[in-house]
């Protein structure tokens, strides 16, 4: 079956080969991955996906991938948990957790993005992937090409802390630091991307590599029974996450796969030191204005977001809202989901638990309907967040009466 | 000797300077050739896509005027370090 027109620009509509390109030569617009879908229709049913394996893969057929599954067979597919201790505590009546905080292998939402990515660069006969990232991609772009045997090279500016690197040393990519300031090691990227022949998974293999994170979409609709929710709350760094899963939901539309309209509400989550698609949403504007980054959410710490203004039309065409979370208010919704669902995030999903709960006392989303949060990483990968925020309640000497008394302090103090 | 180079950047205008002839200066003065792909500027702030090419040594003198200018000059990708 022939599924994939190629690569469409997103701006003026031209249509190129499927080819190791992310940017229209013409505009200059960006370029998205063009799917037949007259062909794929009554191809891929609900079944035909139910029979799929338990993982991101069983969307396979609307991914770009034309081949066998090179790495990553058992990314995705994470779970579903219907949050009602959340629910309670925030007065609504049906909250999910879409839980990529144990995605495997390496925590968070960037395994679907970089196993498509990885896995398209074998398909084109790549030998070497690269990434400059200073968190989740590096650590799964450094993963999936040991998995693949590629060889790949991880570019971080030098003053990263020795903590971040470590969970992506280990698995013997060929690490560059670059001294110099944000801005020079940014261009000095774009151009290592444009001269060699690798697979830099966010520059020249972006059209495929975002589509990963459409997995995350269909999962929920799948995962809920084939409905779609009334409101999903994204995390937004570069944008594309929050575009990609509107358009899965459009996609299984298309596709005969969901009964009613497309109904969902989609809501833009940021940091307030970083949040320019937040800002556009608020003030209604389709102008970005880039900004300095200046916030604890470190993994959502994109100034100038190469999809914010698609991010933007997303929110607006859905009919959604966009909320901001200060720092205080990020550490907060960590510890609001830990403390009633038992699920340590990071600080990218205390951002989204904040942004749900203003935009829930706010009214935009009403308590009766169903809302999704989207956890999107792992709280063990950045516990320094916490650092100073929490102690041990109560220190004792080694034996049972001064436990005793502890306990009867304890208990006074709560009752 | 000159090394030609290509420049494939998105520049991005605060509000002060919407209505300096920017593009212009960076053409005469640096001797700078542009090819504008995409644009949209607005009264109160304004981005360009654009190609400049010239002698490599003039393109980074150019590049670092817009900035000392105050114009924000990223690559077209914008932000390719990614947390
Ligand atoms: C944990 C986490 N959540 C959300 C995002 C946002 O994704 P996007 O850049 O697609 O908006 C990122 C990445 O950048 C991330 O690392
Ligand atoms: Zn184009």
């Amino acid at each position: 079956m022939e599924k994939l027109n190629g690569l469409r620009c997103r701006e003026c509509g031209r249509h190129y080969q499927a080819a190791p390109l992310h940017v229209c030569e013409f505009c200059f617009g960006p370029l998205e991955v063009d799917y037949r879908y007259d062909a794929l229709k009554g191809v891929v049913t609900r079944e035909s996906i139910a029979a799929g394996p338990p993982s991101m893969w069983r969307y396979k057929e609307l991914l770009p991938i034309d081949g066998d599954v090179a790495v990553g067979h058992h990314v995705g597919f994470t779970p579903l948990i219907r949050a009602q201790n959340l629910a309670d505590e925030l007065g609504c009546r049906e909250i999910w957790v879409k839980n990529d905080s144990v995605c495997h292998p390496t925590w968070s939402f960037k395994d679907r993005v970089v196993a498509v990515a990885v896995t398209k660069a074998r398909e084109f006969g790549f030998d070497t992937v690269a990434c400059a990232s200073t968190g989740n991609l590096a650590n799964s772009v450094a993963a999936h090409a040991a998995e693949g045997r590629l060889k790949s090279y991880i570019f971080i500016p030098a003053d990263l802390e020795q903590g971040k690197v470590l969970a992506t040393l280990v698995y013997n990519p060929t690490l560059v630091a670059v001294h110099g300031t944000y801005d020079e090691v940014n261009r000095l990227c774009s151009e290592i991307a444009d001269k060699y022949r690798w697979a830099f998974v966010n520059v020249n293999f972006r059209p495929y590599y975002s589509e990963g994170s459409k997995s995350y979409g269909f999962e929920i609709v799948e995962q809920l029974g084939w409905r779609t929710p009334g409101h999903i709350i994204v995390p937004c760094a570069g944008g594309s996450l929050i575009t990609k899963i509107w358009k899965a939901i459009k996609e299984l539309k298309t596709l005969g796969l969901i009964d009613g309209g497309l109904g969902t509400k989609m809501h833009a989550a940021q940091a307030l030191g970083c949040g320019p698609i937040v800002t556009m949403i608020k003030n209604d504007t389709d102008v970005l204005v880039p900004v300095r980054p200046n916030t604890i959410a470190k993994s959502l710490a994109i100034g100038n977001p190469a999809d914010g203004y698609y991010a933007y039309k997303v929110a607006k065409e859905s009919g959604g809202s966009g909320e901001h979370a200060t720092d205080e208010e990020i550490v907060e919704g960590m510890l609001l989901l830990a403390r009633t669902e038992g699920i340590f995030t990071e600080t990218a999903g205390g951002v989204t638990v904040a942004a749900a709960k203003k935009l829930i006392e706010r009214g935009v989303i009403p308590r009766d309907e169903s809302i999704v949060i989207c956890i999107t990483g792992n709280g063990l990968k950045t516990p320094d967040s916490l650092q100073d925020r929490l102690d041990a309640h109560v220190k004792i000497k080694p034996s049972l009466s001064a436990f005793d008394r502890a306990l009867a302090d304890l208990k006074s103090q709560t009752s | 000797m000159l090394t030609m180079a290509r420049l494939r950047v998105r520049l991005t205008f605060p509000p002060a300077l919407i209505q300096e002839p920017i593009v212009y200066r960076l053409v005469k003065d640096f001797d700078i050739v542009i090819n504008i792909r995409r644009a949209d500027v607005k009264a109160d702030h304004g981005w360009i896509a654009l190609e400049l090419e010239g002698d490599e040594r003039a393109l980074e003198r150019g590049v670092k005027w817009l900035k000392d200018k105050g114009v924000q000059v990223d690559p077209i990708e914008r932000d390719v370090i990614v947390p």
